[in-house]
């Protein structure tokens, strides 16, 4: 019991989080709740905050769509939660896609798929391009790229709404990530965790690495899916200050040696500053 | 021999970090411009249907795809089960996007309108359906109503006033015509007839029609209508007339050739081409 307090509390909590967020949004169009209306593109809490997707918000604004204020609201809401939380806590805390992916990741190194290729073939790059090209499209074609093709929303939508054929785009996240690219979809291509990646290097909540407890054991290296943000290990007692990190804590419950734990962003910097 | 090998060395140099850049960069513009092509290909696809009917209050479809952020929301707020968000593999329906199958489920125009007030985005539009900042459902256009006088059995002879009796506004957009049925002689024709100024398009009329397949059915507005042109104009008409006013006249002559046709047969006309 106290071996998985120890090694899971986050994942379960995040857990906890993902389905039960999920099944607010369902009770609301299923039985009239009114706690979470909406879906993640966007929602109203309690009937009465708003909060939109702000990456849907900047595709509207390249197609040329006049953005009312309730949605400049929801969009301000989103935003400034974001900044508190982390960008990409959205990934790890919210997105039902990430239920997916970690799925596969499992899968992927229990099949030994990671001993195959050792190397990652891709860049973890190509979100911030697919990101540039949504917003092209967007004002191009004078609709919301994006949204037209996310399986993040298909999925929501889906699980609140009726998924239609949208379980086959989730079904084909699994397999890519399985099969071809590890972390693939959160880690590579998503352009909304790109766009959040973005937001997150101005966020407060961080992880914080303490070198003087560090073993070097890189148990955290190994469970973390955005190694690269983790450069810092067992060299320099420093925050995570990559917005890639999604503050998805397995690093911190993995490591046996209290080397890794959350900080807020300002007291972190000041004790490493002095 | 030797001579080649030192050629070929020499040829591979490693890359300056400057041209690696740029040779980098390169690339991703070419996936981009690959992957972007396929992209926007799918999306015009996908947002290429003209026959949905949308919720009251919707503005032009073109600007609907890119304002609407397919929250769901008035699909919440629908009490009747209205309204539907395209789901993927839906055919012909923009992904996401809120929608109603009159067959199925008409449009009962709730006269506080609940669907509309809460659009976070706007895509639902609450002035154009409301009358000295009112809500005003009656004033909603979310298609018209068309009859196939071929397959209405009202316009065979057999009574039938379905869709009359299921309008809401009925006596202003459906109205019943009498006729004399001259294949009997002595029986009457009671033909319904769609009035465009009063229709909103609600869909109760298809949802009642009792022939097979509706005999009467919606369709949007700009698919169902004609236009005659600015150059037609009701003379009858004290309004309409009054577009004249201030018009100019301008009279075209064209030449008329005073030859007769077969002496311009028989003249230049011909040579140069034997």
């Amino acid at each position: 019991m106290k071996y998985i307090w120890n090694n899971y509390r986050y994942l379960i909590l995040r857990r906890v989080v993902q389905i039960g967020l999920l099944v607010l949004y369902f009770g609301a169009n299923a039985w009239g709740w009114s706690v979470l209306q909406g879906n993640l593109s966007s929602s109203v809490i309690f009937g009465v905050i708003p909060m939109s997707d702000p990456y849907a918000a900047l595709q509207m604004l390249a197609a040329g769509a006049l953005l009312a204020t309730n949605l400049l609201m929801g969009v301000a809401v989103a935003t400034l939660f974001y900044l508190l939380v982390g960008g990409r806590a959205f990934c790890s805390w919210v997105c039902p896609i990430n239920m997916v992916t970690d799925a596969a990741n499992v899968l992927r190194s229990r099949l030994g798929f990671n001993r195959l290729a050792n190397k990652q073939p891709a860049s973890r790059k190509m979100r911030y391009w697919i990101l540039g090209l949504s917003l092209i499209i967007s004002a191009v074609m004078g609709v919301t790229a994006f949204e037209f093709i996310s399986p993040i929303s298909m999925l929501h939508r889906g699980i609140v709404f009726g998924i239609g054929f949208g379980w086959a785009a989730v079904v084909v996240i699994f397999l890519f990530d399985l099969f071809v690219l590890k972390n693939g979809w959160c880690g590579h291509l998503c352009p909304l965790g790109g766009f959040y990646s973005l937001l997150g290097k101005f966020s407060f909540i961080r992880v914080h690495h303490y070198e003087e407890n560090c073993t070097l054991c890189m148990k955290c290296k190994e469970v973390c899916p955005e190694h690269q943000v983790l450069h810092m290990i067992g060299k320099k007692s420093i925050p995570v200050l990559s917005g890639e990190c999604t503050n998805c804590a397995r690093c911190i419950e993995v490591c046996d040696d209290e080397a890794l734990g959350f900080s807020i962003r300002k007291l972190a910097e000041k004790k490493t500053g002095a | 021999m030797s001579q080649k090998k030192t050629n070929i060395s020499k040829k591979r140099e490693p890359l300056s970090d400057r041209r690696k850049f740029i040779l980098n960069m390169a690339r991703g513009v070419g996936i981009a411009a690959l992957s972007g092509f396929v992209w926007s290909a799918y999306v015009d696809e996908a947002t290429a249907s003209q026959l949905l009917l949308r919720p009251p209050g919707a503005i032009k479809e073109d600007d609907f795809l890119k304002t609407c952020i397919k929250c769901g929301l008035c699909v919440e707020a629908c009490p009747y089960d209205t309204l539907m968000l395209a789901a993927p593999g839906d055919n012909d329906r923009p992904l996401g996007t809120p929608y109603f199958v009159p067959r199925d489920v008409p449009c009962y125009m709730c006269t506080d309108i609940p669907c509309v007030p809460v659009c976070p985005t706007g895509a639902l539009d609450e002035s154009s359906v409301s009358t000295d900042g009112k809500l005003d459902i009656n004033i909603a256009d979310m298609g018209l109503a068309v009859i196939d006088k071929e397959s209405c059995i009202a316009y065979w002879g057999i009574q039938c006033d379905a869709c009359y009796r299921a309008c809401p506004i009925l006596g202003k957009a459906i109205t019943i015509e009498y006729d004399q049925n001259t294949r009997t002689g002595k029986h009457a024709f009671m033909k319904p007839i769609v009035h465009s100024d009063a229709c909103t398009g609600c869909g109760l009329c298809e949802h009642a029609c009792v022939t097979e397949k509706p005999a009467i059915f919606i369709l949007p507005r700009e698919i169902a209508m004609g236009k005659a042109g600015s150059h037609y104009i009701k003379g009858w008409d004290k309004s309409d007339e009054k577009r004249l006013e201030g018009a100019t006249t301008k009279i075209n002559t064209t030449e008329i050739s005073k030859q007769k046709a077969s002496d311009k047969l028989n003249g230049d006309m011909l040579e140069g081409l034997y």
